[in-house]
């Protein structure tokens, strides 16, 4: 049954050389010195221009921020926090704690407050380098609970003209720091440099948890290098490619492709001017290779349908035209048919007219190989982007294995699987249906927690916690975290994720939450998109001032309902959707009913919507009264009264 | 009227006297004096109709007072008209905002700089010489300081009129602020926003006051006490066209005329409180 082959690991690879001792920060000095000043490592979007960082610039910033941070009193294996928006200072304040042969800690930048001073004090972390205010208020507001933090860094002095804390203190004078060490001690950072080993620590990683709190796995700099240089030997990239960096650093993806890959091959990676501007910014430097989870092509998906709802007849005509010409063109790829010549022409001419400039609004003209993972990706979703030609292929990995362990490859992709595993990596299916994997990318352990660790790592193999099995060509189906399976009335296993996702193909669907584990039918609770249906309520004249006041229109729950009968569409009967109702409000992270990678913590929302579910399941109910009070961030309260309708689906 | 004997003549910026305005029978303001010194936070408060925005407009040029006279940094300017004043250093936001909903975020801001547009229609017509020159430090301004302080990046080539009202209001600032102003006459900036952009539209204001890199007086109008009360140095109260006081923060709250002036208001004074 395992599929991954131990053999291919001997096979040559052939960018730099991955040895056991090889460590980030040795490799990072090697590419700075090959590329030195000629080419350019970062670029980053400011004051609107696209402002280069060389190779030279990157080395000397990362070698006086290292330097700096030892004179500010930073231990070999100390933690070293970081939070911030993606921006060159951040990633360099990364690889300058490596360099110091610290650890890196990374945090979402949406991070509450609880959520910083977990991990702040868990990581036991001496320094936390934020980006600007927001997190210098963040973490100076947690400081009496964490004794360990020395010292706050930040980059950015906006708004921080009256903050005079003893521990704070500007990345700049951290770096003039580093400057007057060198000038005691030239020889220090190489010696730094060279003391690391590859088994060593490099990063501390806490996984999002959708069902308690973070655990912090221990990655070495083997793990996140042979990562990389097992994903590179399948899709190999370039020197000279591009890559937009705007995913959040404390997500192990972006970490797979800005470190473990970024620094192998040595590409640009580059910086949006904002969070808010990184779609533009993406389409303005057309990266050749994406890692983003579902959501982000959800976004992509959405945007261009809802464009589609606004376009005028002939445009209309000429995308329905040629996404029906794509559908069939991307069911010949899949199907490993050869394509007729009709269709090549066919397809040649939606290309043209349609599809290259679609592509290029997305950015992603220049894509070579688009990832996704993270999430289950719905069929239609995937389907959609390779209808336009996009190389979209799905990964399967976790924060455990420093990135991804199964990946599609080119040519052989088959949309509800995730392909084969990558080189050097073992997946086998136990007795349980468990996921195992065994690679030299398996991580050290959970940071202070050998239990958790004892449990997830047994013989070398890592116990997942997710289902699957493989298919009879080898590939790797993953069904869902194993707590997430829904078992069907008739006993069938079932994913609520595939309906789910399934749901939201439709642009007015912006979450769903399908319920129905054990139980005589599936219901789901919905969360429509407020921009788009407010928009449709609006050139249908509806009058209405709030989400919840348009969720609940009966005009809304008519809408809702046809999506759902289109979801529901070729199901079985027991796996369609026969109740639901419109939730008051969108999920929120802040609310802990998602988690900072908006995956949906089913337990919780059961739990805080107890009188939703059961008005679902009761027989005489046709809606559900609510009288709650929602806490805002700022400790505001407000308290909303609504009947939310529970609707019926017949056939 | 209270503290106001202290004041230093060449610290003052802007100084009305005596000011009055009348359209016909209705006095809209009644013998206004005030004096605002430079790097000060001034606020204006009273209740609807009390004639804050009849002041400001007055000040700006907008209306002529009948009477009185007002000085902006030792000039009388009760005869220039608003543009001539914005050359002298005033600039002003409005209560409803006004700005061109058709063109671009970034035109709207460029035009607050045409008054540090010096280059003549020949070297314009060949872009050369001190107009390429101009444009260079102009795009730095805007860039640097403008669109970087107000984090309006996202919305840079947006029409005006397709965003959300916060965000024309920010505009708005902008393009107030592209004139580098001396003295920035803010007409109620946080009317109709939300409690963030509140929270951002204060601090902005706090920002180009304090920084160095701006050091610019305000006059602000403003209905959200505990702003008014948190950022301003000095506080005047006018009701019905009549000064009621002029102070600080701290006295004005003090007062039992203001209380008065406000009474049945305390919906008011405990908003976002």
């Amino acid at each position: 049954m395992p599929q991954g082959d131990k053999t291919i690991v001997a096979a040559e690879s052939h960018k730099a050389e991955i040895s056991r001792e090889l460590t980030i920060p040795k490799l990072f000095c090697q590419q700075a010195k090959r590329y030195g000043k000629d080419r350019v490592a970062m670029r980053e979007k400011e004051f609107g221009i696209w402002r280069p960082i060389t190779w030279q610039d990157y080395f000397e910033t990362v070698k006086y921020i290292a330097l700096g941070l030892i004179q500010l009193g930073l231990k070999e294996g100390d933690k070293v926090a970081m939070i911030g928006d993606n921006r060159p200072e951040g990633l360099m304040a990364e690889m300058a704690a490596l360099c110091a042969r610290g650890v890196g800690v990374w945090l979402f930048q949406d991070c509450l407050m609880d959520e910083v001073r977990y991990i702040i004090d868990h990581s036991d972390a001496a320094f936390l380098v934020g980006e600007g205010q927001e997190e210098v208020d963040k973490a100076l507001s947690i400081l009496k609970d964490c004794p360990k933090l020395k010292k706050i860094i930040y980059d950015d002095p906006k708004g921080l003209r009256h903050y005079e804390q003893d521990c704070l203190i500007s990345l700049k004078e951290v770096q003039q720091l580093g400057r007057e060490l060198e000038k005691e001690k030239p020889e220090l950072f190489d010696a730094l440099i060279q003391k690391g080993h590859g088994e060593e620590i490099a990063l501390l990683f806490y996984t999002s948890g959708t069902t308690a709190l973070p655990k912090g796995a221990l990655l070495s700099h083997h793990n996140m290098l042979s990562m990389g240089q097992h994903l590179m030997e399948i899709d190999p990239c370039q020197a000279t490619d591009d890559y937009v960096s705007y995913l959040p650093f404390a997500w192990i993806g972006e970490q797979m492709m800005s470190i473990s890959c970024g620094l192998q091959i040595g590409y640009t990676l580059n910086f949006p001017e904002a969070p808010e501007t990184s779609q533009e910014n993406i389409r303005e430097i057309g990266p050749h290779v994406m890692f983003a989870p579902p959501r982000m092509y959800e976004q992509m998906t959405r945007t261009v349908q809802v464009k589609y709802l606004d376009a005028s007849w002939l445009k209309r005509m000429f995308f329905k035209f040629a996404t029906w010409v794509g559908y069939h063109y991307a069911d010949f790829k899949f199907s490993k048919k050869s394509t007729p010549f009709y269709w090549q022409l066919l397809h040649g001419f939606v290309y043209a007219t349609v599809q290259k400039k679609l592509k290029d609004h997305l950015g992603m003209s220049r894509v070579r190989n688009a990832y996704t993972g993270g999430a289950a990706m719905g069929p239609d979703h995937f389907r959609f982007f390779h209808s336009l030609g996009v190389n979209l292929k799905q990964i399967y990995g976790q924060t455990e294995v420093a990135g991804i362990s199964v990946v599609h490859r080119s040519g052989d992709i088959k949309f509800d699987t995730v392909g084969h595993p990558i080189p050097g990596t073992e997946v086998r299916i136990n007795e349980e249906g468990e996921i195992l994997t065994r690679s030299p990318s398996v991580f050290k352990g959970y940071y202070k927690n050998p239990e958790a660790t004892t449990k997830t790592l047994k013989d070398g193999w890592l116990y997942s916690g997710d289902k699957g099995f493989l298919d009879d060509d080898g590939h790797l189906v993953v069904f869902d975290r194993t707590k997430d399976v829904f078992t069907l009335k008739d006993g069938r296993p079932f994913a609520p994720q595939y309906l789910e996702t399934r749901l939201k193909f439709s642009p007015y669907i912006k979450d769903a939450w399908v319920i129905g584990d054990r139980r005589d039918y599936l219901s789901a609770v919905m969360c429509i998109d407020y921009s788009v249906v407010s928009n449709w309520a609006d050139q249908r004249k509806l009058n209405y001032t709030s989400y919840q006041e348009l969720s609940q229109m009966p005009e809304v729950y008519e809408l809702v309902e046809k999506q759902i009968r289109q979801a529901n569409k070729d199901l079985p009967d027991v796996a369609k959707i026969h109740k639901f109702t419109n939730l008051y409000k969108e999920f929120d992270a802040d609310d802990d009913e998602l988690t900072r990678t908006r995956k949906l913590r089913r337990a919780f929302v059961e739990k805080r919507y107890k009188e939703i579910v059961e008005a679902l399941y009761s027989n005489n109910r046709d809606s559900v009264h609510i009288d709650t009070l929602i806490k805002y961030e700022d400790g505001r309260q407000a308290h909303i009264v609504t009947d939310m309708r529970i609707i019926p689906i017949t056939d | 009227m209270v503290g106001t004997a202290a004041v230093q003549k060449d610290d003052v910026i802007l100084e009305l006297k005596d000011v009055a305005m009348y359209f016909g029978k209705v006095a809209a303001l009644v013998g206004a004096s005030l004096q605002v010194r430079k790097g000060e936070i001034h606020s204006v408060i009273g209740p609807n109709g009390a004639g804050k925005t009849v002041m400001m407009n007055c000040i700006s040029g907008l209306y002529r007072p009948q009477k009185g006279e007002i000085r902006f940094k030792g000039e009388r300017v009760n005869d220039l008209k608003p543009y001539q004043r914005a050359e002298r250093g005033m600039s002003r936001t409005f209560q409803k905002v006004e700005v061109f909903g058709g063109m671009t975020v970034l035109d709207n801001i460029r035009l607050g700089r045409h008054i540090h547009l010096k280059s003549g229609i020949m070297s314009g017509s060949i872009y050369a010489g001190k107009t390429a020159r101009e444009e260079i430090e102009n795009r730095k301004f805007i860039e640097e300081e403008i669109i970087d302080l107000l984090e309006i990046e996202h919305i840079r080539h947006k029409p005006v009129g397709m965003l959300p009202y916060g965000l024309q209001k920010r505009v708005e600032l902008g393009r107030a602020l592209a004139l580098k102003p001396d003295l920035l006459i803010l007409d109620e900036p946080l009317a109709g926003l939300n409690l963030e952009e509140t929270e951002d539209m204060a601090r902005f204001v706090l920002d180009v006051n304090e920084d160095p890199r701006w050091k610019i007086t305000c006059l602000l109008v403003e209905h959200d006490m505990g702003v008014v009360m948190d950022l301003s140095h000095r506080v005047f109260v006018l009701n019905f066209g009549n000064t009621i006081m002029d102070g600080t923060p701290q006295e004005v709250q003090n007062n039992p005329e203001v209380i008065k002036a406000y009474l049945g208001e305390e919906d008011l004074y405990a908003t976002r409180r």
